[in-house]
């Protein structure tokens, strides 16, 4: 079945997320989507899979024009989406998550049901009990079970974003060799990723996305830098950044562990210098969040050493130590989930400012909590009152609003994503702050999916790929293209 | 998914629009729409509504003794309400109320036990009853605490819901109860669940010719004014806001949440251990299965239609003991089960609730925020 895009255009406000995109992918193909983050292609699989709606522009399924306006649609066209977080019911057995969602009806034939499981199975040399309960599979067999529940419903289009994510090598070759029985099947398969090797080496041509819209569609032989100058093609001003001394004086990271589940990290050493910035490059879901969660002292790591220094060149490890510890050694970290994670919907500014102070005896003074809001608000530029909910302000007063709730001194900062969503006046705004900090001896060490952003004012750069980290990279000589690369997987070690 | 955007403002002098979301209006309108219903089923029943509105106002403000009656029952009312704003507040939800309030009154009792049947020429018989009083009480307190802390402990550290963990003490306080008041501590002979009186040295001072403690109404008036200050007023009360808005933010700004969670508990605790000791100390002086009045219960109602503030609930908790006194008189005048008053309150929540809801959508729709439909 012929799947064809035409001049497909998606906005998120003023966010242009599919700008004009039109493909046409023949059955058996293998077409690889690449592109750095927000480049696109997620929204351009969501809107394929029912999941978002286009603003404008059509769908072609063998030569048909189709309306595809759910998810519950673009299956019974034959249109399955391999989502990265599997779209299943970990409390549930295998046999009964394929159910759900089959039009099987009140009383399913669990035998028939089991049977058809089963045939699928060996085509592919799975070996999924369907008795288990899916919480007891690995990443990868949730994976496969979730290929196998979209083809036994029919897909004849089946679209992977990011499938090689939290998977072993071996689940990998079959996730590989899946996909080639299956184009030979003459299914449709649409192959999202970030990783050049896996889409050089799989796919039967490769679209690159960049800013919204598809570069090029370009066929094999590939020349991985073409890939990679299609994927971030961007030439850079570099501005001038603060100076530090390389003395390891703030923090020393060593051989630190992390055992998480989807992203295990390990080996993990450099050091944070006093008003430095580190950026954290890679693809979102990398590692680099687990480790600026860690630094902060909420995620535990599983070895390794987090050393804080003090003046006389003594050190004192915060690993195992409690959240509150790393708080007062001077640690703050801000998490980009703002409302969720960071400030409380339902309290207003006052309220927080409150919060956020040292508390002074039992009863609240509100005369001097009205003065503190009132300089806080001047200083950070707040529009809004003290008696505003912080669910009411805009994105970047509350971003604002998060810095204003910063304690002084500070030693280290850790950001995740500071300026997503802002406005430029905002964004540099934040930096700013930031850079004023860095200036009174606190180091920065912030996420971000925006590579301008990271090389304009990283001093010094860590890229992140499958939950390695790369050497610190120096931002002022680093080109584009070698993060391109190691962004993609290529040039480790 | 599809998002649609709401940029139609309604004419705001529209006055339908004007009363269901003006606060005060709407809670008006859910007044009136709870007694509508009520005459409803009133009329399905084939009874007069106009005569039971009568019942209900004679049984519970129409004479002087009737108003003491109500006010007696304030007490325990408000206490058990008052405890559940520490929880409401930090975003919890103690259904266990009830079984602590049992608790209480075990331990209240308990202590009475030792002085009452102390032998009569020992030091014990010779305290004075105004010190085992206070005794009493403590136990009391410190029975209910200990049971809520169990709550909040199986919570924080078994990761069981308060909900579940308070509906199962729930039954495990009254195993308890009726095992002492059907086994141990009935009175010889009897077995009505219910054990023997306490000597009336041991009875919190009352006025004469009724039950009613100014002692006990002053302790609950005290607490209202402790609870409001509490929780509006000091740096607790806000960080407990905060933990029950947002426990995860409120961790990263500092606030050791486990620990305020676990207080929040005790807090309430306290309170319904106060609630059992004052219904033995002050009103039954007795222990028996029903002690806990369906306070507990109850109180969980006054809260939410006081929206957690403690001032709100002195009146809120008014009105529902006036009309489960007013609807004692429903068997006798008319015939009638006076569990209609839980017919009353049960719609007043639900419409107060509803039309809180109306009031949210209404300004949330209108204000040209993002209106998201599956």
């Amino acid at each position: 079945m012929d799947v064809e895009l035409q001049n497909i255009q998606k906005t998120f406000g003023k966010v242009h997320a599919n700008n004009d995109i039109s493909m046409i992918v023949r059955s058996g193909e293998v077409q690889g989507i690449l592109g750095e983050n927000g480049a696109g292609k997620s929204t351009l699989m969501k809107i394929l899979s029912g999941f978002f709606k286009a603003d404008s522009g059509s769908i072609l399924l063998g030569g048909k024009k189709v309306v595809i306006s759910s998810p519950a649609d673009s299956v019974r066209l034959g249109i399955g989406m391999l989502h990265q977080d599997p779209l299943d019911f970990p409390p549930m057995k295998v046999l009964d998550n394929l159910i759900t969602g089959s039009h099987e009806g009140m009383f399913p034939n669990r035998k028939k049901v089991i049977r058809e499981f089963q045939e699928l199975q060996r085509q592919f040399n799975f070996t999924i009990s369907p008795d288990v309960y899916v919480d007891s599979l690995t990443v990868g067999e949730r994976q496969q079970l979730e290929i196998l529940r979209l083809l036994w419903l029919g897909a004849e289009v089946l679209i992977l974003d990011e499938p090689t994510t939290g998977i072993s090598a071996e689940q990998k070759q079959q996730l590989f060799s899946m996909v080639k029985l299956l184009s030979k099947q003459a299914k449709v398969i649409f192959f999202v990723t970030h990783k050049l090797e896996e889409a050089e080496s799989l796919c039967s041509q490769i679209a690159v996305f960049r800013q919204g819209k598809n570069v090029g569609q370009v066929l094999p032989p590939y020349d991985t830098d073409k890939l990679v100058s299609m994927m971030f093609g961007k030439t850079l001003d570099r501005k001038s950044r603060s100076t530090y001394s390389q003395d390891c004086s703030n923090f020393e990271i060593e051989n630190l562990k992390i055992d998480d589940i989807r992203v295990p990290i390990k080996n993990v050493n450099f050091c944070i210098n006093k008003g430095e910035v580190i950026g954290l490059a890679g693809m979102e879901g990398s590692g680099q969040s687990i480790i600026l969660r860690t630094l902060a002292g909420l995620v535990r790591p599983s070895g390794g050493h987090i050393w804080i220094k003090d003046d006389k060149g003594s050190k004192k490890d915060l690993v195992g130590k409690h959240y509150f510890t790393f708080r007062d050694a001077g640690i703050s970290f801000l998490p980009a989930a703002r409302l969720e994670e960071a400030l409380i919907a339902g309290l207003n500014l006052k309220e927080h400012f409150i919060l956020a102070e040292k508390q002074k005896g039992l009863f609240i003074d509100n005369k001097s909590a009205e003065q503190l809001t009132q300089t806080r608000i001047k200083d950070f530029n707040i529009k809004g009152t003290g008696e505003n909910t912080i669910e009411s302000l805009s994105g970047g007063n509350q971003q604002r609003a998060e810095l204003a709730l910063l304690r002084q001194p500070l030693r280290l900062l850790l950001l995740e994503h500071p300026t997503r969503g802002l406005d430029i006046e905002s964004a540099q705004y934040i930096w700013q702050k930031m850079q004023k900090r860095c200036a009174e001896g606190a180091s920065v060490i912030f996420v971000s999916s925006d590579l301008d952003e990271i090389i304009n004012y990283s001093n010094r750069i860590l890229v992140f790929y499958g939950g390695r980290v790369s050497k610190p990279l120096d931002a002022s000589k680093v080109t584009v293209d070698d993060l391109g690369q190691l962004i993609g997987g290529k040039g480790w070690e | 998914m599809t998002t649609h955007e709401t940029n139609s403002k309604p004419n705001r002098t529209n006055w339908i629009y004007w009363l269901l979301t003006n606060r005060v209006s709407s809670l008006f309108i859910a007044v009136i729409l709870a007694l509508l219903f009520t005459c409803l089923v009133i009329l399905v029943i084939k009874a007069d509504p106009i005569k039971l509105f009568k019942v209900l106002y004679t049984g519970s403000l129409g004479s002087m003794d009737a108003i003491t009656q109500v006010l007696q029952s304030w007490v325990p009312m408000v206490l058990a309400s008052l405890g559940l704003m520490f929880t409401f507040t930090a975003g919890l939800w103690n259904i266990g109320m009830e079984g602590q309030i049992e608790i209480g009154a075990i331990f209240s009792y308990g202590v009475m036990r030792i002085f009452m049947f102390a032998d009569p020429t020992s030091n014990l018989a010779s305290v004075p009853g105004g010190w085992v009083i206070v005794l009493s009480i403590l136990a009391g307190i410190f029975g209910g605490a200990i049971w809520a802390l169990l709550v909040g402990l199986l919570k924080n550290f078994g990761g069981v819901n308060e909900i579940f963990g308070g509906l199962g003490f729930n039954f495990i306080a009254h195993a308890i109860m009726l095992y002492l008041v059907y086994g141990p501590w009935k009175p010889t002979g009897v077995a009505n669940g219910s054990t023997k009186m306490l000597p009336a040295q041991y009875w919190m001072p009352q006025l004469t010719g009724s039950y009613l403690s100014l002692w006990s109404l002053g302790i609950a008036v005290v607490a209202v004014v402790i609870v409001t200050i509490v929780l509006q007023g000091t740096h607790f009360g806000l960080k407990l806001k905060a933990v029950g808005k947002n426990n995860k933010s409120s961790f990263l700004l500092g606030i050791p949440t486990n620990r305020y969670m676990l207080l929040s508990f005790i807090l309430c605790g306290i309170f319904a251990g106060l609630t059992g000791a004052m219904q033995v100390t002050s009103f039954n002086h007795v222990l028996n299965y029903k002690i806990s009045g369906g306070y507990g219960y109850m109180g969980l109602m006054v809260g939410m239609l006081a929206n957690i503030q403690p001032l709100v609930t002195a009146p809120i908790a008014f009105v529902f003991v006036a009309l489960t006194k007013g609807a004692a008189g429903l068997g006798m005048d008319m015939h009638l089960d006076s569990n209609l008053s839980g017919v009353i309150q049960g719609t007043l929540v639900l419409f107060v609730l509803v039309m809180n809801g109306v009031r949210k959508i209404l300004t949330k729709k209108y204000k040209g925020a993002k209106w998201t439909a599956r």
